[in-house]
């Protein structure tokens, strides 16, 4: 354990945006953390500045998180220009400090996507992806009334693809990401688990098409198959599943 | 929504439209290659000896282009209002040179295709205006004495540079646009769509290069 | 007094369907005109808005996250229980139902959990319609694996994120209603009132979180759907923003809590690194299915790698203790275990305070590729935090708080003592007793949301008249006052200490004297340190900010407010009951270390109701009975 003992502490400068409410115009302020290891989560990291500023009577820097353990999906921060802090399949929540170095200099941002409004500093609204997962992300089931689960039966295989797709947790990184503000990624990762299952097969090409629509309404951008989101996204969703919604949108079509 | 108002409806459309048009670049590249062989007289000959089917590969060619370039202009207009504000600092994981310059390799090359037209085909150029009015003449010695010009052989080489970085990123985006694509075939489809943007670069940018270095006369 | 749970009589077996016969209906032409409000969006939330909008009743749901597919309920891990005896192992509804009055050591209603355990097969079958991605064999069928305190396999899963899954699941179907406009869907709002008219709940009071604005919304039926408070350890598995504001909102407008101190302790959750640290992580029960639990035998090995420690020389200390079940003994077994290795000095990693968590010997066994495949995303978790590689070497691994058994009362129809006033899922009291079994969370949740709460709220609405009071009702404006006047006292305050400073110290408190093992003396302290800890918080606290904008600082200290006063009661009724049960340990009550109830004098619900700032609470009691299973010693051994 000799490593983890040793509670060497770092001194960072951050670059923060700081936006008051929605109709401000928000700006960059510079702060410092001091006594970082190696052992706090960024957001911890946060948290003790935080601390600071309210005890010097300034106001915390706001930031969404909750679960702080990589779930939830209400995290959201582009650390250094990537969304999440560009550590391989990481939230930013755990995205630990030890990825950084003593003296770094650290900008933090909102994500940013006219779909996305800011609502006070890193906090945004991203309600946009509800409104996706309503025009269509579901089976239209009713409460009691179905059968036996074991009447429906799924291929490993197809069961593992659902279960990769529906790994998503919703953050909105991949639109944070996208040089186009797309949520390509998200959307596909939905239109693609319920395709694949049986469940999901009687509604879905309304559902890709529905979906689409709705993406495009909230005021996402196109796709143009940067891959950026996929580098991007914490849960690592594959860009396979784009090709999938476009595979099932084209097949619509014909239905 | 309609197919045409649709974010990937537009994406197929540009894809399909792309790659008929990457097929033409094939065709063309062999036909002018034909050139090295000393046959590229005959074979412009028998182009023109197809008569109307001539008109229609044109117009089908232009309707191509337009609806590419079209598609492409509104889509990206679109994709710049919908990121009114760019991040403070401008790091990517994964967007490259090729795929996050499209609009602008594109637009260059329909700059290109208007002087290449007016350069080899209509004639209107200085260097190419004595064969006017010829169908279609001596075409060897018309693209040998053209590209005997710098400038000309340069602006060839750059528009092929564009060529080759649109494609870099084309080729593989029409597979995964027509969802003929997964993880397994991504990294494969990606690999041949970028060797071959660069044979097309190599092969074409090889005529104005071989003759301006006087390896071809 | 005597409360009564309403249970209906007569066989088990009939209960349910006995009394969902019996339960009025309300006509479909009539059900749009019932108004219900639905505070909190995970499994039960999310399921009773869905299911309730559905049948056609105008929903109106809440939750303080951006959006309802972020409730804590995403961050279970391992599976979710039915008895669909799939296996052919054995099992049966009566097993699961023995086994989960077992596993809460006799303190839960029988009735309740033979209607858990009935519906749970319906919850699978729900959740595969839904198309939650549940594992599946070669075949095509769904498959199981096993969970403590059980000798069946009967968890369902979803690699290790089930509770992402089933919460996904829910979320589309709230999605489905919202978008049918049966629901309407209030996101960035925390309820911070209850509004009772004439003794009969009516409505809530919000704080939009976005505009700081406060705003009333009437019904004829409120369901709260928040969670546990486990957060009052200030570091547990929790999500930050879980609190017990709105069950305690609803205690102090006159709702009966119920069994506060039947606190879960995790055994296998990440151990704490240093002071800072903001919340600790779980990782999944299903992980003691192949890892073995070990200390080393001699101090003198504790500062040795654990490669360089033989196996004779290690304390697989579960499988000693209790060889039928051991690795797989229930949760505040398995911790306690855990701390008393710890507390005789032989605990690993930083502070002494860590187990081992071995996976070599199932890595031989079935070979790393499975290990992965079984819980990859585990492994990959415990690496990022921790910068360890679990497969080389053993997991550090310590308790952690994380689930509330105890919670608001409430009878067999999920209404508590208020009219009108439902809650369902972790925030009432009432299937798991004093210990919950693994993967009966997501049963319990789930079970309420879709199969209870549907049925349930019928017989109550049919009673009554829809839309009688309206948000003009001058208790909504007085409410909307007292909210107001509370957070500007916050704000006024401006004092020296921060939120988070006290709501450490009084994470401390419990932790120290309330928590895995709990003594007379200890509680009594507690029961004077709080109070003077909240008095501090009133005159020193420093809140930043103003109250008509998003501000973070005021939410948190509101939920720390509330757990100042909830603590206090907490420690109340656990130095009330004399005796250990479940999650509840009292030093003093304990056989070679074992828990020892005392069913003569403690086999009851301990419900207490609110009588006035800064008054003793009083105790009402629930008596347990039990005619289908014999109370009996729990033993694992």
């Amino acid at each position: 354990m000799s490593a983890h003992n040793e509670h060497k502490t770092m001194t960072l400068t951050l670059i923060v945006w700081r936006q008051k409410n929605a109709n401000d115009q928000g700006k960059f302020d510079t702060y410092v953390a001091k006594g970082i290891t190696e052992h706090h989560s960024f957001l911890e990291m946060l948290d003790v500045v935080n601390e600071d500023l309210i005890k010097g009577g300034k106001e915390p820097i706001m930031f969404d998180h909750d679960c702080r353990e990589g779930i939830c999906g209400m995290c959201s921060q582009v650390v250094n220009g990537v969304p999440h802090g560009g550590q391989e399949r990481t939230t930013v929540c755990q995205l630990h400090m030890r990825k950084f170095k003593d003296g770094d200099t650290i900008y933090i941002e909102p994500w940013r996507a006219k779909a996305f409004p800011i609502i006070r500093d890193l906090v945004t609204d991203r309600s946009a992806l509800d409104t996706i997962i309503q025009a269509g992300g579901y089976s239209s089931c009713h409460t009691g009334g179905v059968p036996d689960g074991n009447a429906i039966l799924v291929s490993k295989p197809d069961a593992d693809y659902a279960m990769d797709a529906a790994e998503c947790i919703g953050c909105g990184a991949c639109a944070a990401a996208c040089p186009n503000s797309a949520a390509m990624l998200f959307t596909s990762a939905k239109v693609a688990q319920l395709a694949v299952l049986p469940q999901g097969k009687p509604e879905a090409s309304e559902r890709v098409k529905n979906m689409l629509d709705a993406h495009k309404e909230c005021g996402f951008g196109n796709c143009s198959n940067h891959y950026e989101c996929q580098a991007a996204c914490p849960k690592g969703i594959n860009v396979k599943f784009i090709a999938k919604l476009n595979r099932e949108y084209l097949k619509a079509q014909f239905t | 929504m309609n197919f045409l108002k649709s974010s990937v409806g537009r994406k197929v459309l540009m894809a399909i439209t792309g790659q008929l048009m990457v097929l033409f670049v094939v065709v063309h590249l062999l036909g002018n290659s034909t050139i090295f062989i000393g046959l590229i007289n005959s074979y412009a000959e028998h182009l023109h000896s197809l008569g109307p089917f001539v008109w229609l590969f044109r117009l089908v060619l232009l309707a191509m282009v337009l609806i590419h370039a079209f598609f492409g202009i509104q889509v990206t207009l679109e994709n710049r209002a919908a990121t009114p504000q760019k991040y403070a600092v401008n790091r990517t994981l994964k967007v490259s040179l090729a795929s996050s310059s499209m609009i602008w390799t594109g637009l260059t090359l329909v700059l290109f295709i208007v002087y290449h037209l007016c350069h080899f085909t209509a004639r209107l150029t200085s260097d190419v205006a004595s064969y006017a009015g010829q169908v279609p003449g001596d075409v060897y010695k018309m693209v040998l004495g053209s590209f005997q010009h710098g400038l000309i052989s340069f602006v060839y080489v750059a528009a092929m540079c564009a060529l080759c970085l649109h494609l870099y990123h084309g080729i593989q985006s029409f597979f995964q646009t027509m969802g003929w694509n997964n993880d397994t075939s991504l990294p494969l489809i990606s690999c041949i769509g970028r060797a071959l943007a660069v044979i097309f670069l190599l092969g074409y940018s090889s005529i104005p290069v071989f003759i301006l270095t006087g390896i071809l006369s | 007094m005597i409360l009564d749970g309403k249970c209906p009589t007569g066989p088990i077996e009939k209960t349910w369907d006995k009394h969902r016969f019996d339960l009025k209906l309300v006509n479909p032409a009539n059900k749009r005109k019932y108004n219900i409000i639905v505070v909190g969006t995970g499994l039960a939330g999310g399921a009773a808005a869905a299911s309730l909008g559905e049948l056609g009743y105008n929903v109106q749901a809440f939750c303080y996250q951006d959006s309802p597919r972020r409730a804590h309920s995403i961050a279970a891990q391992g599976g979710i229980n039915a008895a669909k005896a799939y296996p052919n192992d054995g099992d049966s509804i009566y097993r699961l139902f023995y086994d989960t009055i077992k596993g809460g050591d006799f303190r839960a209603r029988e009735a309740d959990v033979w209607r858990l355990a009935q519906v749970s097969n319906n919850i699978i079958d729900q959740c595969v319609a839904q198309g939650v991605p549940f594992a599946r064999d070669y075949a095509g069928y769904l498959d199981n694996r096993s969970f403590g305190g059980a000798q069946v396999s009967r968890t369902f899963f979803a690699r290790g994120q089930t509770g992402q899954q089933l919460l996904l699941g829910a979320y589309s179907a709230l999605s489905r209603q919202i978008k049918a406009g049966t629901v309407k869907m209030f996101s960035r709002r925390e309820m911070l009132d209850l509004v009772v008219v004439d003794g009969v709940a009516k409505g809530i009071t919000c704080r939009n979180l976005i505009t700081g604005e406060l705003e009333s919304y009437a019904a004829d039926a409120v369901c709260l759907c928040t969670g546990g408070y486990v957060n009052v350890f200030y570091l547990s598995t929790n999500a930050m923003g879980c609190s017990v504001t709105a069950n305690w909102k609803a205690y102090k407008k006159g709702a009966y809590f119920a069994n506060p101190c039947y606190t879960q302790i995790h055994p296998t959750c990440i151990p704490q690194a240093g002071d800072y640290q903001s919340k600790l992580t779980l990782m999944s029960e299903s992980l003691r299915n192949d890892g073995r639990c070990w200390v080393p035998k001699n101090k003198a090995d504790l500062a040795k790698h654990p490669d360089e420690i033989p196996e004779e020389a290690r304390d697989y200390y579960l499988e000693r203790k209790y060889p039928s079940f051991g690795n797989l003994a229930p949760r505040d077994i398995a911790s306690r275990a855990a701390k008393e290795q710890c507390d005789d000095g032989r605990g690993v990693g930083p502070g002494g305070r860590g187990v081992y968590l071995d996976f070599s010997t199932a890595i031989k066994r079935v070979g790393a590729d499975t290990i992965k495949e079984r819980y990859g995303n585990l492994f990959e978790m415990y690496e990022k935090i921790t910068d360890e590689n679990g497969y080389k070497r053993p997991m550090r691994m310590y308790p952690a708080p994380h689930y509330s058994m105890g919670g608001l009362w409430v009878d067999y129809n999920l209404m508590s003592n208020i009219p009108g006033l439902f809650v369902l899922g972790e925030a009432n009291f009432s299937v798991h007793g004093a210990n919950r079994l693994g993967a009966s969370a997501l049963m319990q949740g789930l079970a309420d949301g879709y199969f209870v709460i549907p049925y349930t709220i019928g017989g109550y609405l049919a009673g009554i008249k829809p839309g009688v009071v309206t948000t003009a009702n001058p208790e909504f404006k007085s409410s909307v006052d007292d909210v107001k006047g509370y957070s500007k006292k916050l704000l006024s305050i401006n004092g020296k200490k921060t939120v988070s400073e006290f709501m450490r110290e009084l994470g401390g408190l419990m932790w120290e004297n309330c928590g895995m093992a709990r003594t007379e003396k200890s509680l009594k302290a507690n029961l004077k340190k709080i109070p003077a800890l909240r008095e501090e918080f009133w005159k020193n606290v420093k809140v930043s900010g103003a109250n008509g904008e998003f501000n973070q600082d005021l939410e948190n200290a509101g939920r720390t407010a509330d757990f100042l006063e909830f603590g206090e009661l907490m420690c109340r009724d656990a130095l009330h009951r004399n005796e250990s049960c479940g999650g509840h340990f009292r030093e003093e009550y304990q056989d070679q270390g074992e828990a020892q109830r005392d069913d003569a004098n403690f086999c009851y619900v301990g419900a207490w109701e609110f009588k006035g700032e800064n008054k003793e609470p009083e105790l009402f009691k629930e008596p347990l009975k039990f005619d289908n299973v014999h109370l009996a010693v729990r033993s694992y051994k």
